[in-house]
């Protein structure tokens, strides 16, 4: 089983994934983004509405200034005007001016609803995205979850979704308002001067290629860069999670330095990779001063010639005040360029993490649950001719059969691997079973709900898991409406009391994720306290006090008997002692039972349980 | 804060230049649209009609100049910044994994290995971000805006004072925005990182979520907690959304009223048509560095955020004073020593046979408020004995022994060896003194024999194959193909029993004074634990030996047993003493061994 045992969740890995997801991969995924988008139908044609509006008013601003100084050029910079025409002159140049400002407050109108609509549109796709995504993991089966990293699993349900909601977020912003930016700029300049358009539309896409060529090669360094730093992160993973040990030996000093030499490796990757990374906005915006001067360059040269009456026909005059629209222009042309090379890759990215989300999603699941439940459980089990593997031709048990009447308690013993743990997992329905079946009360498993199945049972387990919170939410976990008397009463039957009065705020102690800062013992008695709770008809302990010193498991000992008293139980156990008051014991080896009976006849028929049991003096 | 400003110290150069030539690069940028203002007159005034264009090429020229001069200046600063950057978290980061070494182990305990894993990896980055962002453009984006104002004076003064105001309402605007959005920003990050912790809780507990068929109210609460990320995330969209659309109709709307005051201006004869231009160019320019300086301060919160979780780390390894904290190249030695745990004194390291070891009305408390974990410990273990300690989950064992190297501060009472309490002792002395086999098995990746000389860095070979041997260990390193095999981190490819039997060997090597075995016999079969201890009665010197278990059996042949029942002594004595005499030894021996009679031993 793979377990997660680093702290923290790295951020979703595109440079692995991206080439693994195929075309077809990605159009699938695109699709279902798309499928989840159309619920939003309504909001992203609102936001479409509201980039056409957003650019075509930011386009218009710098026009209606330009005509105002084309008037102020024709008031004071020609020839003289006669009072009457300054008069027709002034007043198309305040409703211009007056228009710019207008077009100004519609554009940030406009920006603003398309930011909180898009907002909206990802935040809520994401919110389905995970809630869809936990739930599916509720009816994954156990066998995906063992069989994949959690730490993989948890990482696309947060930083996938994260970046997805990210990646898109831009696309919604950038992309369709960057191409309308270019489109409309080029539209209002082509109706302006061919020519001077001309210079921008060939100069402007220099600033792309330079900024894909320094990309491409910066590449290499930031790779370099994240090997030192996860080299360095193991060090420091290894050398910290082990801080006492490194401390208990004095070996501080030689941790360091290898610490050290790692850490002047890491400077210099991590200069060049950002050295040469960041000469991109340098650079582009030298090709946009380049860019700039050129449209000075030919606008001037086109208003001196328009001005001097010697324009050819094929080419348009220029004013002054057109020329200061196409400088404006040429400033903010390049910008939705940058933006939108940079969207294509965030895209791609959010795609990819996307179809990591996605994967999840589409894991097959369980298979569907009956609709009958398992009531009043008296305690049958019947194990009728069970084959069963994790890995396909790899057969662990085959034809185990095995009856037991409400109220035995049947305790599992035998080496390590043998196959006792999966017995439980068959019996709680967390594997199906290849072939043979189980009943509970005569009943097929398979035909009632899980549910009612698991419910039936109470468990405990040898992996203490907790959940965060406190003491008495962890355990009241199965039994949400207990009071405090009987939260406190199945911790004393636990023997947990002692130990849970001692910590700082008792009963309301936060315990960390898998309650680390409780030792396996203590862990193990709030597990069984949890099942004491509320016990169901039928039990099973796996190796549930293996943490446990044996005086105290004496002592709870009683309390177990108590539970186990008229239910029927399933113990698996590697000490032999908590097991000599079996009804039946299974003697277990290599997926068979080779041995079953009690403590005195297994004892004497001198097999391998005898072998077992003395063993241990 | 300022604490991790001296990692700046030894790039003071860089941290001068780097905004330096970005000031530079500035200025050059601030010079383009009075350029284009000179030609704009030139252009627009009749008299120049139909003349050369030679006025024309020189201001292209110059433009391209400019351009080519800011690029060059920009380039330069870059790289000053980056150097500035990556030295800076290369010296934060050595102190930092220098200060974490040096905790000790209760501090350890409150900080949690996650915290401090990221504090080293992603905090640091966060903080060299920050450095990097700053240096290249903290001095930029407000000198572009101080330079435009300053340029609008020099062209009208009347026209620059609306400037001011301008900018003086921009900032307040983007000050109210982002001092309403960072508190919402960090709410949606502490949001996110709930549902993480519950996603991964949900995978670990996938078992018990399902044996006790609580899915759907577990699927409720995530729910919920999701919602509300939501919305905190839509709440703070609406204010950080707000940036960009306002900051744009206040510049734009700044424009209009500039031109319509430019035009009374030029009526007047006291500015020029490119004049006006030039203020309007100045005007855009400080709203494209107003956004970066936006971004920018986004940037620099979070690094500053993440360089109060670093300097927290130091200031709890710095502990009261501040003096004490080590920056530079002073040794850890010395930094071991200041941590207070530690005096100056030092045990006689020529003698190597044990040390006597006394506890005197010793008690332990891990917090101020939590009931005691050791209450009035006594006892004596004399040069040479091998003490065994025995009880119960949470007894208090671990914590005993644990205060013989010192990894904690007993709250009352005192810790003697041979006479000298801990507390006087030098640490490195100390600890070089006591071998330790940890409860939890760990190894590190390397060879065996590396691993096995941390207790000895000189140790030769003989001394770490006789090490091997006392601890049974023999078979281990010839099945992984001797000394020089390779083991990964953790160990993890060796057994249980394996790795517990190589950490004892390390304990070993060093010959050490005092050895405590932790509970370190759990994974091993009752042959091998029983090899163990005959070997190291045999040992060829008589170190005091303390053996923690639950099994009665590891420590029956003791010395002396210590028996500790919640934190208590329960008895103190030899196996066949404590039968008699003592109730919770008899129990803990019976719940493994059954009752007397029935055995009969």
């Amino acid at each position: 089983m793979a377990l997660d045992t680093s702290g923290f969740v790295p951020k979703g890995n595109l440079n692995t994934d991206e080439s693994a997801l195929g075309r077809t991969g990605r159009r699938a995924t695109v699709k279902a983004v798309l499928a989840r988008l159309s619920a939003f139908r309504g909001w992203i044609l609102v936001s479409l509405l509201m980039a056409v509006v957003s650019v075509v008013c930011t386009l218009q601003v710098p026009i209606r200034i330009g005509y105002v100084i084309d008037g102020i050029c024709l008031i004071f910079g020609g020839e003289a005007m006669d009072e009457t025409a300054v008069a027709g002159v002034t007043t198309i140049m305040w409703r211009d001016l007056i228009m710019a400002a207008v077009f100004a407050v519609l554009v940030g109108v406009s920006t603003y609803i398309m930011n909180l609509v898009n907002n909206h549109i990802t935040y809520l796709t994401v919110r389905d995205i995970r809630n869809d995504a936990l739930e599916h993991i509720n009816v994954l089966p156990l066998k995906y979850i063992d069989s994949h990293s959690q730490g993989d699993i948890v990482s696309r349900i947060i930083a996938d979704a994260d970046q997805f909601a990210d990646g898109m977020l831009m696309g919604f912003t950038q992309a369709f308002t960057g191409i309308l930016t270019i489109l409309g700029t080029l539209f209002f300049m082509l109706r302006m001067n061919v020519a001077v358009t001309l210079v921008v539309v060939c100069v402007t896409p220099l600033s792309l290629f330079i900024a894909r060529f320094i990309s491409s090669r910066t590449y290499k360094m930031f790779r370099t860069q994240s090997i030192e730093r996860g080299e360095q992160t193991a060090l420091i993973d290894e050398m910290i999670g082990n801080a006492k040990i490194v401390k208990a030996f004095n070996r501080e000093e030689e941790v360091l330095s290898r610490f050290d030499e790692i850490n002047g490796r890491l400077e210099k990757s991590s200069l060049k990779a950002i050295f040469y990374s960041s000469l991109t906005n340098p650079c582009t915006r030298f090709v946009n001063a380049v860019c700039y001067a050129l449209v000075a360059l030919t606008g001037s040269y086109f208003v001196l010639m328009s001005a001097s009456g010697s324009m050819s026909r094929l080419v348009s005059g220029l004013s002054v005040g057109t020329l200061t629209v196409f400088l404006a222009y040429a400033n903010q042309y390049t910008k939705p360029f940058n933006e939108i090379s940079g969207v294509i890759s965030e895209l791609q990215g959010a795609v990819a993490c996307a179809a990591r989300v996605f994967e999840i999603l589409d894991a097959e699941p369980e298979s569907p649950d009956a609709s009958d439940s398992l009531i009043d459980t008296e305690g049958y089990v019947d194990v009728d001719n069970v084959d069963f593997s994790y890995v396909a031709d790899r057969e662990l048990i085959t034809d185990l059969n095995l009856h037991i009447k409400p109220g035995q308690r049947v305790a599992i013993v035998g080496p390590t691997g043998c196959g006792k743990t999966t017995i439980i997992n068959l019996l709680m329905r967390f594997y199906d079973t290849d072939d043979g079946s189980i009943s509970v009360d005569g009943r097929k498993i398979d035909t009632v709900s899980r549910h009612s199945l698991r419910s039936s049972y109470g468990m405990v387990l040898q992996e203490t898991w907790l959940a965060g919170g406190t003491i008495a939410d962890n355990i009241r976990f199965g039994a949400p409406q207990a009071t405090d008397e009987e939260v406190i009463a199945a911790a004393k039957a636990s023997g947990a009391h002692s130990f849970i009065r001692r910590l700082p705020d008792r009963y309301d102690t936060l315990i960390g994720e898998g309650g680390a800062s409780l030792s396996q013992g203590q862990m193990q008695l709030l597990c069984i306290t949890r099942v004491m709770l509320n016990i169901p008809p039928m039990l099973i302990l796996d190796e549930a006090t293996s943490s446990i010193d044996t005086r105290t498991e004496m002592r709870i000992q009683k309390a177990f008997l108590s539970m186990m008293q008229g239910r029927t139980s399933f113990i698996v156990a590697h000490r032999l002692s908590t097991i000599r008051e079996a009804d039946v014991i299974l003697v277990m080896r290599d997926g068979h039972i080779i041995e079953q009976g009690d403590h005195e006849t297994l004892l004497k028929s001198g097999g391998f349980y005898s072998e077992l049991y003395n063993s241990q003096f | 804060m300022k604490r991790l400003f001296r990692y700046l110290k030894n790039y003071r150069v860089q941290c001068v230049l780097a905004p330096l030539f970005k000031m530079l690069e500035a200025t050059f940028e601030l010079f383009v649209p009075l350029v284009i203002a000179s030609l704009i007159d030139y252009i627009s005034a009749p008299s120049s009609a139909g003349t050369g264009s030679g006025f024309i090429f020189r201001s292209f020229a110059l433009l391209i100049a400019l351009g080519i001069v800011g690029l060059i200046s920009s380039c330069t600063a870059q790289f000053f910044a980056a150097r500035a950057a990556t030295g800076f978290s290369r010296e934060l980061r050595h102190d930092l994994f220098k200060s974490l070494l040096s905790l000790d182990h209760s501090q350890i305990d409150n900080l949690g290995t996650s915290t401090m894993i990221t504090r080293m990896t992603a905090d640091v980055n966060t903080a060299q971000n920050g450095v990097n962002m700053f240096l290249r453009l903290f001095l930029r984006s407000p000198f572009i805006v101080a330079g435009a104002v300053i340029m609008a004076f020099t062209i009208d003064t009347r026209s620059a004072l609306a400037f001011l105001i301008v900018v003086a309402i921009l900032f307040a605007a983007v000050g109210l925005i982002m001092k309403l959005n960072i508190p919402m920003l960090r709410k949606v990050q502490s949001h996110l990182d709930r549902i993480l912790r519950f996603t991964r809780e949900n995978l670990s507990g996938a078992r018990v979520i399902r044996a006790f068929t609580v899915e759907e109210d577990r699927q409720k609460v995530f729910e919920n907690a999701n919602s509300e990320l939501v919305s905190g995330q839509i709440r703070a969209g609406r204010i950080s959304g707000l940036l960009n659309p306002l900051t744009y109709v206040i510049i734009n709307l700044a424009i209009v009223v500039l031109i319509r005051t430019g035009y009374i201006q030029v009526s007047r004869g006291m500015l020029t048509t490119g004049q006006v231009v030039a203020l309007y160019n100045y005007m855009s320019q400080i709203l494209l560095e107003l956004i970066k300086f936006a971004n920018l301060v986004v940037t620099i919160n979070r690094a500053l955020a993440s360089a109060d979780r670093i300097s927290a780390v130091f200031a709890l390894a710095d502990g009261e004073s501040d003096e004490r904290a080590g920056t530079g190249n002073d040794s850890l030695i010395d930094q071991v020593n200041a941590t207070g745990i530690s005096g100056g004194r030092t045990l006689d390291t020529e003698n190597t046979e044990g040390c006597s070891v006394e506890f005197k009305d010793v008690c332990l408390r891990y917090h101020k408020e939590a009931d005691e974990s050791l209450s009035h410990i006594s006892f004596k273990a004399e040069a040479g004995e091998t003490i065994g300690i025995i009880g119960g989950t949470g007894s208090g064992k671990t914590s005993l022994v644990n205060l013989i190297p010192g990894f904690y501060e007993a709250t009352e009472g005192e810790v003697l060896i041979d006479g000298i309490r801990v507390d006087d002792l030098d640490g490195r002395s100390l600890k070089a003194a006591v071998g330790t086999v940890p409860q939890k098995a760990v190894l590190f990746a390397g060879t065996i024999a590396d691993n096995l000389r941390w207790g000895k860095a000189d140790a030769t070979d003989a001394e770490i194959m006789d090490a091997v041997r006392v601890a049974v260990a023999e078979d281990v390193v010839d099945a992984k193909g001797g000394l020089n095999a390779e083991l990964e981190a953790g160990g993890r490819n060796l057994s249980g029993g394996q790795r517990q039997r190589l950490t004892i060997a390390r304990a070993l090597v060093g010959s050490p004074r005092i050895l405590i075995l932790d509970d370190s016999s759990s994974a091993l079969d009752n042959v091998t634990d029983r090899k163990l201890r005959d070997n190291l009665k045999n040992l060829g010197y008589k170190p005091t030996v303390f053996i923690v278990s639950q099994r009665s059996a590891s420590v029956r042949d003791a010395d002396k047993i210590i028996v500790l029942d919640d934190g208590e002594v329960a008895g103190i004595g030899t196996h066949a003493e404590l039968m008699t005499t003592c109730d919770v030894y008899r129990e803990i021996y019976e719940s493994q061994f059954g009752k007397e009679e029935e055995h009969g031993a």
